[in-house]
């Protein structure tokens, strides 16, 4: 995700930093490298350990203990950012270890999105890891007495003229005291890719064994002494429900019920809600069953997914609205003498995370400081909610870190802790586990909004594309829930880029307009939330839909279609885009001419059968993932079921880290795709989600999953996220596969039976 | 009062005979090993050995247990190191890893009945078992290969 500072100040030096996703690593620099050597030198340094930056610290032994403000959510980040530093350290990586911090400022912007980790810690961690090796080589130098320039490190021992010492024994009987300024931390060299010893070479991920035994400990499984438990009931809308009255007599009846509470939340996080407390889960589960609330209710009350998505349609109709992210001059008369045009309307329903973890969190006070146990994605986020919800500063809040059950963007949204920290408040802060049932989860979930998209193409002679025009229209997360990260359109309109980012595509289409319009009703009836692969997680199955659409409207193949059109001129050669996207829209081309090759296109198939592509560049311009995909499906001309056989992808992410994590994360991914373009949707009604647990929202299961092949561009540019991109190819590469299998063009996702009937009666 | 063997201590819990397994062990006894995903038997996250034979906690009441033998992750193996945690480990199978108790736990009921697994049979056995971050190539890979090894060590 790009765009996204720590909010440090007034919301005018907030938008001034928010230009760019260069400026959020100088502003990260800036947090982090304020920067000493904790516990002074000699007897404390000794006692304490010695931590070059606060990144890490390596203690007398010579353990070194890294922290990662990342949170694991399944992608082994702890794992990945550690090996960064120990790979510029130069520690042997049996002696590295990590802790997952918790939320304190010196840590600047705490957030794990994005596909972000990684990117944004690659360059200040190698070289906090490259500050200490040179720390520990001079000191280690002096300590032998022989000169530094003789010296090197390698395996967390410093060596030179004959002569050895470990890093623990330099940290117990050295004193340390060389500081960095950021200035010459930044100018630090970084080791050559043929340099590396850790990075790209096979790893287990540390958090793993734990995960197999029972003992990782989750949110869930947090515990102090003396909590009683609370589940919430929830207003009939997610939003300005107010509580007019509570009636627990029947509840009285249940063993272990305490009370039920209407919280008052000055945040407005949680309104309407009643906390229902019991001496166990069960006790408050089933006491909030019986418990009788009146509501009076918000105007969306009877809101319905069809309203919301005529809204849309609507908004996209009126020209003026929303703000324009690509304003080339021209369109307009390119479209007015076209010589052939086409149009496309393509639409997205409501869309679950169902995290396997049901939201919930632990929240007391001790010692004056409120204390949050939960999993959660962007504490930065939460902690100035929470601290006008408490009404108290933010330096009296402290958020616990746990591993996340799941966290697909559910947990950048840290509401959850807000309710049970005023569910705590309510009692006087004594500890309350505030959970969630499933269908409590999903009522309150950030859902993706459903989304309409309008994409025209204007065609000269011969079939050249001389223009496009993209607009999408959706309820947008960050306009609700982080507003001060909204970029300004051409037309001086802020934006939610992950609402939009997508549409920004790398092909050369002449003169191009992209217009994002927020769809106020959306965003009035539910939260809005960030779903894994956000915007391009359905923008780009309008934009490769629609070339799939376009190359055979004009008689072209797709894969040439769209290699003409990923030329890499002008705004598309990467220049423009940042050190991340060096090479630009070639690095495109090249993965789908690799995906042509690998997924035998072009070849003939079984009748029914078909094979789609799309591709993509990932989450965002300045960071871009190059992806390409195909889908191999087979339709049943008789019942509209699809089932995909195999799913091919090619991927560029520039220097592979962890190369059996990064696979790991692409097959997940990549069936995220698969599971949003055919098993989840569900809709608004009367203001709720309507499928409120499995059975009615059904993600893909075992028995769905087809064959995978996925190909890594070798690579040393820098790298980039994994966790997102594959699940934006792989619904609009399915649709094309659908297209080419049986000629019915699919424009909703997700894509049921009944509609690829539906499209194979209407096919041209 | 049920009293039922829990990973081979006998326990006699004093919560309602009609409360879900799943709560009486994780939050009166204190093993969270066994996690809640949906409560309504369909997502698998809460899957322990009643008897040896895979069951959802969340849906079985504390009474039907009562004089059952009860086994949940903690005790699969006294190492954690049963074949199909190995292989778990070595196949890097586990991602945010919250529904794993319950697929190990289903995978060993399923091995148990039939060592030697067929694609389709690991299909029909696991797919109550939802896993949100889709490990599923890995989870189907790991237990074909714990089914090798088992196999390989009875023979």
């Amino acid at each position: 995700m790009n765009r996204i500072v720590q909010p440090v100040g007034p919301a005018e030096s907030l938008e001034a930093l928010a230009t760019s996703r260069r400026s959020f690593l100088i502003a990260a620099a800036g947090a982090g490298l304020m920067f000493s050597f904790a516990g002074g030198v000699g007897e404390a340094q000794a006692a304490t350990g010695y931590a070059p930056t606060i990144w890490y610290s390596i203690d007398p032994q010579g353990v070194v203990t890294v922290n990662v403000i990342r949170c694991e959510l399944g992608q082994h980040v702890g794992t990945a950012i550690a090996r960064i530093v120990a790979e510029e350290l130069e520690a042997d990586w049996s002696k590295v270890r990590f802790d997952h911090v918790d939320s304190d400022p010196k840590w600047g912007l705490m957030v794990t999105g994005g596909s972000w980790s990684v990117w944004q810690s690659f360059p200040l961690m190698s070289q906090a890891g490259a500050a200490g090796r040179i720390a520990l080589i001079d000191e280690g130098a002096r300590l032998m007495g022989v000169p530094a320039a003789s010296c090197s490190a390698r395996g967390s021992v410093v060596s030179g003229g004959g002569k050895s010492i470990s890093y623990g024994e330099i940290v117990a009987k050295g004193e340390l005291k060389r500081s960095f300024t950021p200035e010459e931390l930044g100018k630090l060299p970084i080791k050559p890719a043929s340099e590396r010893r850790l990075i790209g070479k096979p790893a287990a991920a540390r958090d793993i064994p734990a995960k197999t035994n029972g003992t990782a400990v989750y949110g869930l499984d947090a515990v102090v002494d003396g909590m009683v438990y609370a589940r919430p009931k929830l207003p009939p809308t997610r939003n300005d429900s107010s509580v007019v009255s509570i009636d627990d007599s029947a509840a009285k009846a249940v063993p272990g019920y305490l009370r039920a509470i209407a919280l008052e939340d000055p945040s407005a996080t949680v309104p309407g809600w009643v906390m229902v407390y019991g001496t166990s889960f069960v006790a408050a589960n089933r006491a909030a069953d019986l418990v009788k609330v009146t509501w009076k209710s918000g105007p969306s009350a009877t809101v319905s997914e069809a309203d919301i998505q005529a809204h849309a349609a609507a908004l996209i109709a009126d020209p003026k609205a929303g703000s324009l992210v690509v304003a080339d001059k021209g369109v307009d008369a390119a479209f007015a003498s076209a010589k052939k045009k086409l149009e496309a309307t393509y639409t997205t329903s409501t869309a679950l995370h169902f995290q396997m973890e049901p939201i919930n969190a632990l929240a007391f006070e001790k010692d004056g400081v409120f204390e949050i146990h939960t999993g959660n994605q962007w504490q930065s986020l939460v902690l100035p909610w929470l601290a006008k919800a408490l009404g108290r500063p933010e330096d009296k809040i402290v958020m616990r870190s746990y591993l996340l059950g799941g966290g697909f963007g559910r947990r950048l949204n840290g509401d959850y802790a807000v309710g049970a920290a005023l569910a705590s408040k309510a009692i006087g802060g004594k500890p309350v586990k505030m959970v969630c049932t499933r269908p409590d989860d999903c009522r309150f979930d950030s859902p993706r909004s459903p989304s309409v998209q309008v994409v025209k193409m204007a065609f000269g002679d011969g079939g050249k594309v001389l223009a496009m025009d993209h607009a999408a229209s959706a309820g947008w997360p960050t306009e609700v829930m982080a507003p001060f990260f909204m970029p300004k359109g051409e037309n001086g309109v802020a934006y939610d880029p992950f609402a939009i980012n997508g549409a920004n595509h790398w092909y050369n289409v002449g003169a191009q307009r992209v217009r994002a319009v927020s769809n106020d009703l959306a965003n009035k009836t539910f939260r809005p939330g960030w779903l894994r692969s956000v915007g391009p997680g359905w923008t780009n199955f309008a934009v490769e839909s629609f070339m799939d659409e376009a190359a055979h409207s004009v008689g072209k193949d797709p894969v040439a279609f769209r290699l003409a059109l990923l030329d890499a001129s002008g705004r598309n050669s990467g220049v423009a885009d940042g050190p991340s996207a060096m090479g630009g829209a070639k690095r495109q081309h090249a993965v789908v001419a690799r995906l042509a090759e690998v997924s035998g296109w072009g070849k003939p198939l079984p009748a029914n059968t078909g094979l789609g592509m799309a591709t993509t560049f990932g989450q965002e311009r300045d960071m871009p993932t190059w992806t390409a995909c195909a889908a191999r499906v087979h339709v049943d001309p008789a019942t509209g079921k699809v089932k995909v056989e195999k799913l091919t992808l090619v991927m560029d992410a520039g220097t592979i880290v962890s190369p059996d994590g990064a696979r790991a994360q692409v097959e997940g991914s990549a069936l995220w795709g698969m599971s949003l373009a055919l098993f989840e949707g569900t809709e608004f009604k009367d203001g709720q989600v309507k499928d409120t647990n499995l059975g009615a929202y059904t993600p893909l299961r075992m028995a769905d999953v087809p064959e995978i092949e996925i190909v890594f561009v070798d690579s040393a540019e820098v790298p980039v996220g994994l966790g997102e991109p594959a699940t934006t190819v792989v619904g609009p590469a399915i649709a094309n596969a659908i297209f080419a299998a049986c000629g019915a063009r699919v424009r909703d996702l997700p894509i049921r039976p009944k509609a690829v009937l539906a499209a194979m009666k209407t096919k041209v | 009062m049920a009293t039922f063997q829990l990973n081979g201590r006998s326990v006699t819990p004093k919560s309602p005979d009609d409360a879900p397994l799943l709560w009486v062990i994780r939050d009166e006894i204190g093993l969270k090993g066994t996690k809640f995903g949906c409560g309504v038997a369909q997502c698998g996250a809460c899957t322990v050995h009643i008897d040896g034979k895979a069951t959802r906690s969340c849906v079985t009441p504390l009474a039907a247990a009562a004089g059952k033998s009860v086994t949940t992750i903690e005790a699969l193996d006294p190492k954690g190191a049963h074949p199909l945690q190995a292989a778990w480990i070595e196949l890097q199978v586990p991602q945010c890893g919250y529904c794993q108790s319950g697929q190990i736990m289903q995978a060993a009921s399923l091995l148990k009945t039939t060592p030697n697994p067929t694609d389709a049979q690991i299909d029909a056995a696991m797919n109550g078992n939802l896993c949100r971050c889709m490990a599923y190539v890995r989870i189907k890979k790991a237990i074909k290969l714990a089914a090798t090894r088992m196999q390989g060590a009875r023979a």
